[in-house]
């Protein structure tokens, strides 16, 4: 966006003052400001942070305000900080030309999360990658198997306590 | 809406045609899967009535792999994700690690970035023109878009020293400076370019069985596009104008004057006509990048991220000092994550770069386009003919390399 500030906009309340015109912020702040907890905006991209239960509520929310194409998803392993896992849905509006990453924490004790296949049908294959690669479980996923690994494998690859030559 | 889900390998045949039907195994090994595809089709007569990609053959586990290298021991690796379009690779992750470290880079190697990138769009292409033209069954285009290939790729070689895995974009600009000759060759090759594209329309466009083969076939409608995360030329052959070279413009394209081509057949044929107007499109901004090309370095001003010139490397003490550091120690990266997109030959590609403040990335996720545009092979296929398969598969032009990692 043409009026996107310079500076980086650290924490909830300086990105809701430094941008409160932005559709996505307006949007999630409409539908449940409370599930909003934390924002930043730095580099030039904009990271929301919802918590985890309402992410398929808070996708369909920003869907609705025009961010319209699902672009990607994946996870990030931060062992041994908790919430461990951390959860990113990149999302393009084709109409304001910008990009918007919706963010969200998993402890390790319940590795699960509502699927967001019902709003894109299109987050199947991304939600599977990281059920292989990371396991977690998306609730509500039409077909949650394997994708890359082979479906018989042991262990998620990417998490960060197995080792990068495997086990052998 | 379309169910992209149900693995018909463990469901049972549609109720009521149980008799009828058939599960039938496409490949790995089969030659229009254009590397290790398995399809499981669920097929009426010739009719497919489901259809379910099996990928994985070709996981290498390079997002695992970048997270155990230091940030400029990556570009290598990323050449041989998409290893048809090596540059595109290379400009991904360098525009996303030089976005984390707030990097300038100098025009002259973001112009021979642009330029170096729409040649590997026109090799990318190519190869999708003369294997899907010869998964239809004319064979003869394949030879005519290998000997124009034949030429980007020494083209490559000349710049780089490889054909295929190029390596040439480093963060902090270009790994050296290219040879005299290279503008005048890439000016050569691209004056007569239009002319081969001519010739593989006149073999084609007219031609009545790939006419009959393409139109109509492979009906993906805007919103079932944007639904499943198709992006890319596909995207645009069913109507969606959107090129991220020219709505979120990153290296330089926003300085670039060219048209995108977009499509409302919602077909394969759409898809054709797109593809062979993008490569002149790309003949259009080579053009432009070899008249406007400005001079000066072609690394940025980093001796802490970029490696020193050899000479004076050789010569002075502090270099060789730095080039010591960088390649023992790497460099470090402040911490946070990026994003960056890009169009490339496929489509829409992304680095999701995650920093820690070390000299090795966090982690490195690749979003490429081949990977969605297979979740709309099913919404395509179904209903159709199984021959028809074939050319829906050529027709979204995918690299299993890129869909595998």
């Amino acid at each position: 966006m043409a009026d996107a500030p310079k500076e980086t906009l650290a924490g909830r309340q300086a990105v809701l003052e430094g941008l409160p015109d932005h559709p996505a912020v307006k949007a999630l702040i409409a539908w449940n400001a409370d599930a909003l907890t934390d924002a930043l905006f730095d580099r030039g991209e904009l990271t929301l942070t919802v918590t985890p239960e309402k992410i398929c509520e808070a996708v369909a929310a920003v869907k609705d305000a025009g961010y319209s194409a699902f672009e990607d998803m994946t996870a990030v392993d931060w062992l041994p900080s908790e919430p461990r896992f951390q959860l990113s849905y990149h999302i393009l509006s084709h109409q304001y030309k910008e990009r918007i990453r919706l963010k969200t924490w998993l402890d390790s004790g319940d590795l699960a999360i509502e699927s967001i296949t019902s709003v894109w049908p299109g987050a199947n294959y991304y939600e599977r990658e990281v059920f292989d690669l990371f396991g977690i479980r998306f609730e509500g996923h039409p077909n949650l198997r394997r994708i890359l690994m082979p479906d018989d494998w042991v262990g998620h690859p990417l998490r960060k306590d197995y080792p990068v030559e495997g086990y052998r | 809406m379309v169910d992209v889900g149900t693995p018909i390998l463990s469901a049972p045949p549609a109720e009521g045609a149980r008799d009828q039907h058939m599960v039938l195994n496409m490949g790995p090994q089969h030659p229009s899967t254009h590397g290790v595809l398995r399809l499981v089709l669920e097929i009426d007569g010739e009719i497919v009535v489901r259809l379910y990609p099996e990928i994985g053959y070709l996981h290498t586990g390079i997002e695992k792999t970048c997270e155990a290298k230091f940030y400029q021991q990556v570009v290598p690796l990323t050449d041989r994700v998409d290893y048809l379009g090596p540059m595109a690779n290379n400009l991904c992750y360098c525009l996303a690690v030089e976005k984390l470290l707030q990097l300038e880079i100098p025009e002259r190697a973001v112009w021979i970035r642009v330029l170096l990138t729409e040649l590997t769009r026109l090799n990318s292409h190519l190869i999708w023109l003369g294997t899907h033209a010869m998964d239809i069954g004319a064979l003869t285009v394949f030879l005519y878009t290998f000997r124009e290939r034949e030429e980007i790729l020494r083209i490559f070689e000349a710049v780089s020293g490889q054909r295929m895995m190029t390596s040439y974009f480093r963060i902090g600009g270009l790994s050296m400076e290219p040879p005299l000759d290279l503008f005048d060759r890439i000016q050569a090759f691209i004056k007569t370019f239009p002319e081969k594209i001519d010739e593989y329309s006149n073999l084609l466009t007219g031609n009545p069985i790939f006419r009959n083969r393409l139109m109509g076939v492979g009906h993906l409608s805007p919103e079932d596009a944007i639904a499943l995360a198709v992006t890319g030329p596909t995207m645009r052959a069913s109507g969606v104008d959107f090129d991220l070279r020219r709505d979120m413009p990153y290296s330089s394209y926003e300085k670039f004057q060219f048209k995108v081509p977009v499509s409302n057949r919602c077909d394969c044929w759409g898809r054709y006509e797109v593809r062979l107007l993008e490569m002149r499109e790309s003949i259009g901004i080579i053009q432009q990048a070899l008249d406007g090309m400005p001079g000066g370095p072609i690394k940025a001003d980093a001796p802490k991220i970029v490696l020193p010139d050899r000479e004076k490397m050789k010569t002075q003490m502090e270099a060789l000092i730095h080039h010591f550091k960088i390649v023992t120690e790497g460099f470090n990266v402040p911490a946070g994550e990026v994003y960056q997109g890009i169009e490339s030959g496929h489509g829409q590609m992304g680095y999701y770069v995650v920093s820690d403040g070390t000299a090795k990335p966090y982690r490195v996720h690749m979003r490429y386009p081949g990977f969605a545009s297979l979740q709309a092979l099913e919404t395509m296929c179904q209903g159709r003919m199984l021959a028809d398969v074939v050319a829906v598969i050529g027709s979204i032009d995918i690299v299993l390399g890129e869909i595998d990692r």
